[in-house]
This record gives C-alpha cells, sequence and structure tokens, in this order.
C-alpha cells in the first residue's frame, strides 16, 4: 500500500527534462550576450562589497581632501577661472568621470587576461552555444551595469555634498558609464590580443590612465595649461567627460558644437572598440 | 516560449529527429593546418549513436585538435564534417546545443560556489532556473559533490574537479558527449570512479567521444577508436580486433639490464612471432608466454626479470608506429 501511494508519487511528479537543443540554440543565438553578462554579475557580487566601497569612499576621500582642503587654497587665489562656481563644484564632475575610467582599466584587462590565459573561463562558455561575440558582449555588458552602480552611488555623494547644484545632474551617471566605455573598450580589444602578460596593464595604468587623469582638465581648466600638452585632454575621454559632465551638473558654457564633439567622440571611441573586442574574441577563440 | 522557438523546435535547420542520422558525427579527410604544421592530416571516421568512440594517441597526434572541431570551436582547413546532421562551422551554437564537453584542462569558474558553476553554465542553453535547480542537485548527486555544493571550486581535489567538469557537461542533458583526456593527472582511484561514471553514462545511451593516451581507458571504455599519430589515423576496431589484428595474444617481457638489451636480440632470434627491442626491456610477442620463456631458459640465457602478460593496445600503437605511448 505505502509501496503503491510512493509509486504513485514518483509518477505525479514531473520529470525533469531539458528542452531541445534547438530551442536551446535559438534562445542562445537571441539572448547569449545576456546569459554570460549574467554569469560575469555573478563573480562582480562576489566582490560587490568592494564596488560599492570604492562607489563610496572615494569620492567622500577625494571630496574632502580636493574640494574642502585644496579650495580653501585654490578659491583665494582666484576663483573666476572655475567659472564661477566653488571648486567642489568644478572638480566633481571630472572626479566621477575619473572613477569610472579607472574602473575601467581594471575591468576590461585583467578580466580578460584571465578569460583567454589564466584560468580559461572564456573557454567555458565557449563550448556552448553561445559564440565569441556574445562572450565579450556579456562582458561588456556588465562591466556596464557596473559603471551605471558605481557612478549612481557617486554621484548621489556628490549630491550630499552639495555639489551637483544644476538639475540636470543625474545626467553624468550616464556620462561617466559612456567615458569609461569609451576608454575601456579600445582597451578590451588590446587586452584580447595578449597572449603574454609582461606587465602591459600596469604601463597602461602608469602612462596611459595617470596622465590621462592628471591632463584631462581635471583639477583645473584645459586652456590653463600650455598647448604642448594640451592635446592630451583632446584624445582623452576623461576630459570629454568631464567637460560634458559640468555642462549637465552646473550649466557649464560651452560652445554647443564643442558640446556635440564630446558625444560624438565618446560615442565613436566605444563603437569602435566594441566592434574590435568582437572581432578579437572571434579570432582568437577560432584558432 | 517564443514564436521563434516553437519554429525552430518545430523545423531545426535539418531535422535530426525525422531523418534518425545512422551516423551522430561523420568526418571526411579531415585537415587542419596551423601555418606550416599539420595537426590533422586527412582523418575520415563516422561514429554511430550510443557508442564509445575513443581517439587514442601520444600527445600532439592531433586528437585534441580534432575535438575542438567536432565541438564546433576551431575550424578545419578542409575537409568535412558533420554533427547530427550539421555542419559546426555554419551551425555552431545549434551543433553546440548537442554537445556536453570536457576539456583537456578545466575551466571552471574558481570564483563561483561548486553549484553555481553548474547553474551558470546551464543558463548558456537557456534553460530557466526552475529546471537547473534540481537538476543541479541531482548531477552533484551523480558526480559524488552534494556535500561540496557550497564550497568554492579553489577548494576541491583535481578528481573532483574533473568530476564536476563533467557533470557542468551534463547540465543540457546532451546525447553526446566529448571527453578530452578525461583522467589525466588524476590518482588511480580517481580515475576508477570517473570511468564508472562514464560507464554509467554510456548504458543510458550517450554517444562518448573520448581522447587518451592511456590505452588501460581507452579499453575499459571504448567500443571502437582510431588509434591516430602526426595527425592520422593508423588503425582502427575494437580494442580486442586491434590487439589480435597488430599483437600476439600473450607477451614475454624481459629484462637483461640496460646494457645487454641491445645485444641480447640476436640470440633470443626464433622465439615467439616477434621481438621488439627497447632501451629498458626486450619484448616477444607469443601466443603462449610461458613456452617462449622457457626457449628462452633453454638457450642459457638469464634475464634479470621476466613478465607474461597479455597483449595490450599499448603493444598495438608500438607495432604501428615504433613508438610508446606515453614518453
Amino acid at each position: 500500500m505505502i509501496k503503491a501511494t510512493q509509486e504513485a508519487g514518483t509518477t505525479a511528479a514531473p520529470a525533469l527534462r531539458a528542452h531541445s537543443p534547438e530551442v536551446s540554440a535559438a534562445r542562445a543565438r537571441r539572448w547569449g550576450a545576456f546569459f554570460y553578462a549574467e554569469q560575469v554579475l555573478r563573480v562582480m557580487k562576489g566582490y560587490g562589497w568592494t564596488i560599492v566601497m570604492y562607489g563610496v569612499g572615494q569620492p567622500v576621500a577625494y571630496l574632502f581632501a580636493m574640494g574642502v582642503g585644496l579650495a580653501t587654497l585654490v578659491q583665494t587665489n582666484g576663483a573666476d577661472v572655475f567659472g564661477g562656481v566653488s571648486y567642489l563644484t568644478f572638480i566633481a564632475p571630472a572626479l566621477l568621470i575619473s572613477a569610472a575610467v579607472m574602473t575601467a582599466a581594471n575591468e576590461f584587462t585583467f578580466p580578460v587576461m584571465d578569460g583567454f590565459k589564466w584560468r580559461r573561463v572564456y573557454y567555458g562558455p565557449h563550448a556552448s552555444p553561445l559564440t565569441p561575440e556574445q562572450i565579450a558582449g556579456g562582458q561588456i555588458i556588465a562591466v556596464t551595469v557596473r559603471f551605471l552602480l558605481q557612478s549612481a552611488i557617486y554621484f548621489a555623494v556628490v549630491a550630499l555634498f552639495g555639489a551637483s547644484p544644476g538639475e540636470w545632474g543625474w545626467v553624468s551617471i550616464l556620462i561617466a558609464t559612456l567615458a569609461g566605455l569609451s576608454f575601456g573598450l579600445p582597451l578590451m580589444a588590446y587586452a584580447a590580443t595578449i597572449k603574454e602578460d609582461r606587465g602591459q596593464f600596469a604601463m597602461v595604468m602608469r602612462f596611459i590612465v595617470m596622465p590621462l587623469f592628471l591632463f584631462s582638465g581635471t583639477f583645473f581648466p584645459l586652456d590653463t595649461l600650455p598647448l604642448g600638452v594640451r592635446w592630451i585632454g583632446w584624445i582623452s575621454p576623461i576630459w570629454h567627460g568631464t567637460e560634458l559632465g559640468r555642462v549637465v551638473s552646473y550649466g557649464y558654457e560651452e560652445e554647443p558644437w564643442l558640446t556635440i564633439v564630446h558625444v560624438v567622440f565618446l560615442l565613436v571611441l566605444a563603437a569602435a572598440g566594441w566592434v574590435l573586442s568582437k572581432r578579437q574574441f572571434a579570432k582568437r577563440m577560432a584558432s | 516560449m517564443r514564436v521563434s522557438e516553437l519554429a525552430a523546435k518545430e523545423s531545426p535547420v535539418t531535422s535530426p529527429s525525422d531523418a534518425a542520422p545512422q551516423y551522430v558525427i561523420t568526418a571526411e579527410n579531415l585537415t587542419k593546418r596551423y601555418g606550416d604544421v599539420t595537426a590533422v592530416d586527412g582523418i575520415s571516421f563516422r561514429v554511430p549513436a550510443g557508442e564509445a568512440f575513443g581517439l587514442l594517441g601520444p600527445n600532439g597526434a592531433g586528437k585534441s585538435t580534432t575535438m575542438k572541431m567536432i565541438g564546433g570551436v576551431s575550424q578545419r582547413t578542409s575537409g568535412s564534417l558533420s554533427i547530427m546532421g550539421l555542419d559546426p562551422e555554419q551551425h555552431g551554437p545549434e551543433v553546440r546545443a548537442h554537445l556536453g564537453v570536457v576539456p583537456q584542462q578545466d575551466n571552471l569558474d574558481e570564483e563561483l560556489k561548486v553549484r553555481d558553476n553548474l547553474l551558470v553554465y546551464g543558463r548558456y542553453f537557456g534553460l530557466p532556473m526552475s529546471y537547473l535547480k534540481p537538476k543541479a542537485d541531482e548531477l552533484l548527486e551523480f558526480a559524488q559533490l552534494t556535500d561540496k555544493a557550497k564550497s568554492k571550486v579553489d577548494a576541491l581535489s583535481g578528481g573532483m574537479k574533473r568530476r564536476l567538469t563533467i557533470a557542468r557537461s551534463l547540465i543540457n542533458e546532451p546525447r553526446i558527449l566529448l571527453l578530452d583526456e578525461p583522467t589525466t593527472g588524476l590518482d588511480p582511484q580517481a580515475r576508477h570512479i570517473l570511468w564508472d561514471r562514464l560507464f554509467r553514462l554510456k548504458e543510458q545511451g550517450v554517444t562518448l567521444i573520448l581522447t587518451t593516451h592511456y590505452m588501460d581507458e581507452a579499453e575499459q571504455l571504448c567500443d571502437r577508436l582510431i588509434v591516430v599519430d602526426k595527425g592520422k589515423i593508423m588503425a582502427e576496431g575494437s580494442p580486442a580486433s586491434l590487439i589480435r589484428e597488430y599483437s600476439t595474444r600473450e607477451v614475454l617481457e624481459l629484462r637483461f639490464g640496460s646494457e645487454r638489451n641491445a645485444s641480447v636480440g640476436a640470440e633470443l632470434e626464433g622465439i615467439g612471432e616477434r621481438l621488439e627491442t627497447l632501451p629498458d626491456r626486450v619484448l616477444i610477442y607469443a601466443h603462449d608466454g610461458e613456452a617462449a620463456l622457457e626457449q628462452v631458459t633453454a638457450r642459457g640465457l638469464r634475464p634479470v626479470t621476466s613478465l607474461v602478460r597479455r597483449s595490450s593496445l599499448e603493444d598495438v600503437f608500438l607495432r604501428l608506429t615504433g613508438r610508446s605511448l606515453v614518453d
């Protein structure tokens, strides 16, 4: 009797069946990049606390040191240079954008090397219905989510400091994300070509990220610099992003065509990096 | 379910279900070159559904390259290849959706927990969590890893990682499982546990394609195999038939000491059917090994050690290539 009931119980339970390979393939073709993004986000959740602390801790430290400490010195020596706003308001968008770019320098380098070489994590999904292009796309989507989250926290702190007076200040969250991608995606394409780690990423940090951070009109307007180094700003996603950030956060006045140039510059760089990354992923994984 | 998926279900690119291909894998003149190096040199084979098919050969024979082409992740230079009636180069996602793959090097996500590795992998096939959660538990049970479900992958032994990789490859219930050197680097006990698991899959009708350079593994698991060397097929058949064809029933292994092994050859002339002199020992291929040993002692030769054993695939390989499988 008991046995009979048990058997009835087992037959009543629906058999565990995977859907057909055709359905798997159709879903992967459509949503594959998001499936991989889900994996990257799960891994990120493991260091989620670091992301939040980075988002909160960094602006607090910088805004205090630069915006409050340094500002007392700077403002007494000539507030006009900063377009009539406080020094804190002047540097806040720059710090927000720079933080995203620095995150990009981490998220699009070491994890890519890890995927291809160190722990070869890309080769797991590569054997599934996902394509190399989707794996690249998934990584990009996940890091974009991180940019948005981190920039939103950063912006909230900036707002609490009263350093974003304009009503459109929140748009700088999107600008920071775009700046992060426009710097990060070409870097990702480069990272995907590296077969041996000979400290290339440390060089990128020292000789590309740091100069861009210092000479992108971050702490002082770009036109106070001599022409010899001003070009660094012109080719820098940090400068283009920062100028846009200033426009939305306190209504910084610049020529409208220049605003368009900033947007186009960031979009073109991000799009080119996206295409090159996907192409490089496909090339490297097909061999 | 979306309309496109329904359509895909009803009319796949070709229709493996109603055509019911006799062979799940067909390779004709499959060739892969990397620059000047020819890794796979025009090999042809066919694998019927449910068979355990092996590629046996030394390191660098082209086994892994062949596996990558079957797995739809490496493009062939020439020849044709069909998996479930589909060309993996044109229908990569569709082909890979049919397969379970156990790569030579584990590529588990070490930052995720054991069970999460299975869930995440299942998502790549678009499988819903309602299926994946119970399925993951079932597979952990199968891989004898249930009590490790919440451990980090880092904490697992080599054998456990391998079993987890196999469990991961089964998440989509594949009918074809590709195993590239499944037990390399494992201790004997871990290998036996793994073989047992693979045997069960075979009993369930899963087609197994495996590469190995271990003759005992090939003998244990494979219904049929191809012996591969330098990218070419040297022989094809069941383990027993290959041994019958290329070797004798028994082998007499003699050691005369490294100085004498080479010189003693002439004195052993005429004993058994064939003689093979290796640096560390002399092999005499004979139907009756004990009788051969008696003949050796009758000639007044006193080997340091002697051993009579059954012929193995190792002997087949030696016969075919003049070299050992494991260098």
